[in-house]
């Protein structure tokens, strides 16, 4: 059963159509990959999953209601979260407050009074913040300002952000980039972890290794159109996915197989 | 019948006048993501140029038209876009609207020492030619506007579709990641519509000026027209923008026909503007958030509780010391100062913190005046139930933008506040047209506050419990959350925060610390009157708070003082006046892209001298040393003592002032 299904959905700024009636689904508890070369239009998708940007044409249907026309905060409150491409962490307040906000936001109004009363010792729910810091692995970084940390830190700290409200859909643009090897596994682990505990999530990543190894599923979006869906293995194979992906990395001069033309030409 | 056919074919020409100058609002607005407020400013300088040529150097009329609209123009524009404006669009719109609004100030000044106030004609073109369509006269000036709007349109429509640039200054419209990815070029495409934007508000003026004078202010404010037309088009689409500067040339000309011609009604004419601004905003449906746009700004240090009580006490004893030490009739200056420090404290909390801009909030103290002297209740109720009246009428300014951006909500509040200024201090409820109320010193606990010194004094203690306050609510979650909102709007959406109603509560506040000096101010001055609160004046308090520091609550209080002290100099050398008005706003240009302002130098000075200068001297100097402490950005994270600076424990405790520093160079 699918948790979110983006159906036949439009969106064109000016003459340029930035999505072409894209139609996928993301199933409950189990990682999704959105892949495709840049300008596929994978970010604008996460926007309209997200409210940020009204689709031209097409709905948006979230736990079976049709959330179209919600506002974004109202999806928030349901249970989507998302990481940004482009980071849009709260640059400049530490790093444990980017989470403690996140918590104050979704514990509503009474954890603000009780936050200004006990003022900037407060650490009422700090327990939890740190404990999530700790989860996502950047705990060291807690005190510093969040826009003097390196980005594939920023990125688990949106991360982070997004799970201090307990989300149900969790969107990821770009989640690894930034990120070592090393961080990249643990990352990868973090994730199938998440979606055991029933977190379900999509996810925009050019990091064809960790898409493969995590993602159950897969769509490949390429000009705004969705030119594949299925399992890993499938989209291994898929001549217009091999096409697509080849087809950028001739005008780079460069050829071979799926994976390291799509990291060449992607990352 | 047939006049409202005359009336409407009158309004039309207007109309078509406003649509030039909008049209170039709009062009440098969707470009570059700038919204020049200074656009009928620049309007006005370019049309005293334009009587510089025609009238004192005797240059032809057609080729001074040519010079001014093809060369000095367009020059001038590329300089802004090149050298002010470049960049400024992928910044908070604060920043940009206040370096505009020091643009707008500025001119103004410059204006005003060149061409010092002297009655000057600027006449129509042709102006003795005319014909008669039934029993309209039509006159070849009216024809000209009606042909250049038609050029203008003709020529926009070329160029955005015909031409290679336009296309890409199209695509910059909907979307100016997409510009970049397709290999466009945003530096060509920026510097070529402000080239053309700046020609198009020079002839919109030049257009004008037989209409409105040839005016310093009234030329100025034509931006309210243009862009009150622009939002019809959501500030994006040209042909909506024409359409809507058409409905306010013929509403405003219908206004004139029709509208009586005393009474209350009658003063509405010079505000259909703000009125046609009001409902289309009304109107306007819900805009989006903006991604990947303004990241952390380093702001001021937020001291601890200690320190900010410490410089509070401090601030108090040297007031005590003040006031019984000056000249009797300077007493009376220290309590204006605290009233502008008090009306920059709301701007801390709202652009400071939250990243707003208002440019009415002297309009705001003005209605807090206003119901402190209506209501004669001399006393803190009274003087409440000011602030209360304030912050309400502030939140009505922001619920109709409620669903709009922040850009939306300043464009409504100097809208509002030429609407206060010009028609409602001047009704009969409120202060009639060069009228004053009266307005008692209030008693607290029965007990009256009557003389010069214990008055003022009183105001400087409200100023401090008002900064205590402040800084509270700074430290606590709702300071976390305001700064949230600044750094990122949209990911405090996807976080589930509804910021409508946040940014009305938030507007209202600051409205009301700004209602409650006005409430104070009047009972200083005993009578008040619509003239002491004109919308230029929160113009001025706007950029001296941000000059000084609008995130610090030392920067309120040295722009106060700083803006009390402006009059008195300009009185001091009358030939200065606009000389003083252009440092202002050209000071404001340069320092505006720093909201932290002077004081966050002051604040650099103050860690400096206690680190190397005068280790013993630290506990004496405390209370009168600018505040410092922590940094803004690791508030509440950064208790850790920094080896570095070997005096952070003696200066209150672990307040991190060395972590301020250090993030701080970091940034800067």
């Amino acid at each position: 059963m699918a948790l979110l299904e983006v159906d036949d959905i439009v969106v064109r700024f000016g003459g340029v159509t930035a999505v072409n009636r894209a139609t996928f689904t993301a199933d409950r508890g189990v990682i999704t990959g959105l892949i495709g070369p840049n300008g596929a239009g994978k970010t604008t998708c996460f926007n309209v999953i997200t409210g940020l940007q009204r689709p031209t044409k097409g709905r948006v249907r979230y736990r079976d209601r049709d959330v179209t026309g919600w506002p974004v905060h109202r999806r928030a409150r349901h249970g989507v979260g998302r990481t940004f491409q482009r980071l849009e962490a709260f640059g400049s307040l530490s790093v444990r407050d980017n989470v403690r906000v996140a918590h104050e936001i979704h514990g509503g109004p009474l954890t603000w009074l009780g936050g200004s009363l006990i003022g900037r010792r407060g650490t009422g729910r700090g327990g939890g913040v740190d404990l999530l810091l700790d989860r996502v692995g950047i705990a060291e970084y807690a005190d510093e300002r969040a826009d003097s940390i390196p980005t594939g830190t920023a990125r688990l700290l949106e991360l982070a952000r997004c799970l201090a409200g307990d989300p149900q859909l969790l969107l990821l643009d770009e989640p690894s980039s930034g990120l070592d090897e090393t961080e990249t596994d643990a990352f990868g682990r973090l994730l199938v972890d998440l979606a055991a505990e029933g977190c379900s999530i999509l996810m925009v990543e050019h990091d064809m290794d960790l898409v493969m190894s995590v993602c159950h599923d897969i769509h490949v979006l390429d000009f705004g159109e969705i030119i594949a869906s299925g399992a890993p293995a499938d989209i291994r194979t898929d001549p217009n996915v091999q096409r697509a992906y080849l087809g950028y990395a001739e005008t780079d001069g460069d050829t071979g197989v799926l994976e390291p033309v799509a990291q060449e030409v992607l990352s | 019948m047939s006049s409202l056919f005359a009336f409407t074919l009158l309004g039309l020409f207007t109309g078509a006048a406003y649509a030039i100058m909008a049209s170039g609002l709009v062009l440098t607005y969707t470009t570059t993501r700038v919204f020049n407020i200074a656009h009928g400013a620049f309007g006005m300088f370019l049309s005293f140029v334009f009587w510089d040529f025609t009238q004192r150097q005797g240059v032809p009329t057609v080729l001074s038209l040519i010079l001014v609209l093809g060369v000095v123009a367009p020059a001038i524009g590329w300089f802004v876009q090149r050298f002010v404006t470049r960049g400024l669009g992928e910044g908070p719109v604060s920043v940009a609207l206040v370096v505009t609004v020091g643009l707008l100030v500025g001119l103004i000044g410059l204006a005003q020492q060149i061409w010092p106030p002297e009655p000057r004609v600027l006449l129509p073109f042709w102006s003795d030619t005319g014909w008669r369509i039934g029993d309209t006269y039509v006159t070849a000036h009216q024809l000209v506007t009606l042909l250049c709007a038609i050029a203008v349109a003709f020529g926009l429509y070329l160029l955005l579709s015909r031409t290679r640039i336009g296309t890409a200054m199209r695509a910059s419209v909907d979307n100016p990641e997409l510009l970049k990815l397709f290999g466009g070029k945003p530096d060509r495409v920026a510097a070529l519509s402000w080239a053309i934007g700046m020609s198009l508000a020079a002839l919109g003026g030049i257009l004008l000026t037989p209409v409105v004078q040839l005016d310093y202010y009234a030329l100025t404010l034509l931006v309210i027209n243009a862009y009150a037309a622009a939002m019809l088009g959501r500030l994006k689409s040209l042909p909506m923008t024409f359409a809507g500067a058409m409905t306010l040339g013929i509403l405003e000309s219908w206004a004139v026909g029709y509208l009586p011609t005393d009474g209350f009604l009658a003063s509405l004419r010079p505000v259909i503007p703000a009125l046609f601004l009001f409902a289309i905003v009304v109107l306007m449906p819900q805009a989006q958030l903006r991604i990947g746009q303004v990241k952390g700004i380093v702001t001021a240090p937020v001291p601890s509780l200690r320190m900010s009580i410490g410089s509070g006490s401090g601030l108090l004893l040297v007031a005590l010391l003040l006031v019984n030490l000056v000249a009797p009739n300077q007493v009376v200056l220290i309590g204006v100062a605290a009233t502008y420090a008090m009306v920059m404290l709301s701007l801390v909390l709202l652009t400071g913190y939250g990243g707003h801009v208002s440019l009415a909030q002297f309009t705001f103290a003005g209605v807090g005046a206003l119901a402190y002297a209506k209501l004669d209740e001399p006393n803190l109720f009274g003087l409440l139930v000011s602030a209360l009246i304030a912050a309400a009428v502030g939140a009505l300014v922001a619920l109709p933008v409620l669903r709009l951006t922040g850009l939306y909500l300043a464009l409504s509040t100097m809208a509002f506040a030429v609407l206060m200024d010009k028609v409602v201090f001047n009704a009969d409820f409120a202060f009639k047209f060069n009228g004053t109320l009266a307005a008692e010193r209030l008693s607290i606990l029965g007990l009256r506050i009557g003389s010069d010194t214990s008055y003022v004094w009183f105001m400087v203690l409200a100023f401090v419990l008002l900064s205590l306050g402040l800084l509270v609510l700074r430290r606590g979650a709702l300071g976390r959350l305001l700064i949230a909102m600044r750094d990122s709007p949209s990911a405090c959406g996807t976080l589930g925060l509804d910021m409508r109603w946040f940014r009305v509560g938030l507007f209202a506040l600051s409205a009301g610390i700004a209602g409650l000096a006005g409430g104070l101010f009047a009972g200083l001055r005993g009578t008040v009157g619509a003239a002491d609160f004109l919308y230029f004046q929160s113009l001025l308090v706007l950029l001296l708070a941000v000059v000084f520091g609008a995130t610090s609550v030392t920067g309120a209080l040295l722009g106060g003082v700083a803006l009390m002290l402006l009059p008195e100099f300009q009185a001091a050398s009358p030939g200065m006046a606009g000389l003083l008005f252009a440092v202002i706003g050209f000071g404001a240009v340069l320092l505006g892209r720093d909201p932290n302002g002077i004081a966050n130098h002051l604040f650099r000075v103050g860690r400096w001298l206690r680190a190397r200068v005068a280790p013993g001297l630290e506990g004496r100097l405390q209370g009168l040393l600018p505040r410092g402490g922590t940094a803004d950005g690791a508030d509440g994270a950064v208790d850790v003592p920094l080896v570095d600076v070997p005096l952070a424990d003696v200066s209150g405790g672990p307040d991190g002032g060395a972590a301020g520093t250090r993030v701080i160079e970091k940034v800067v």
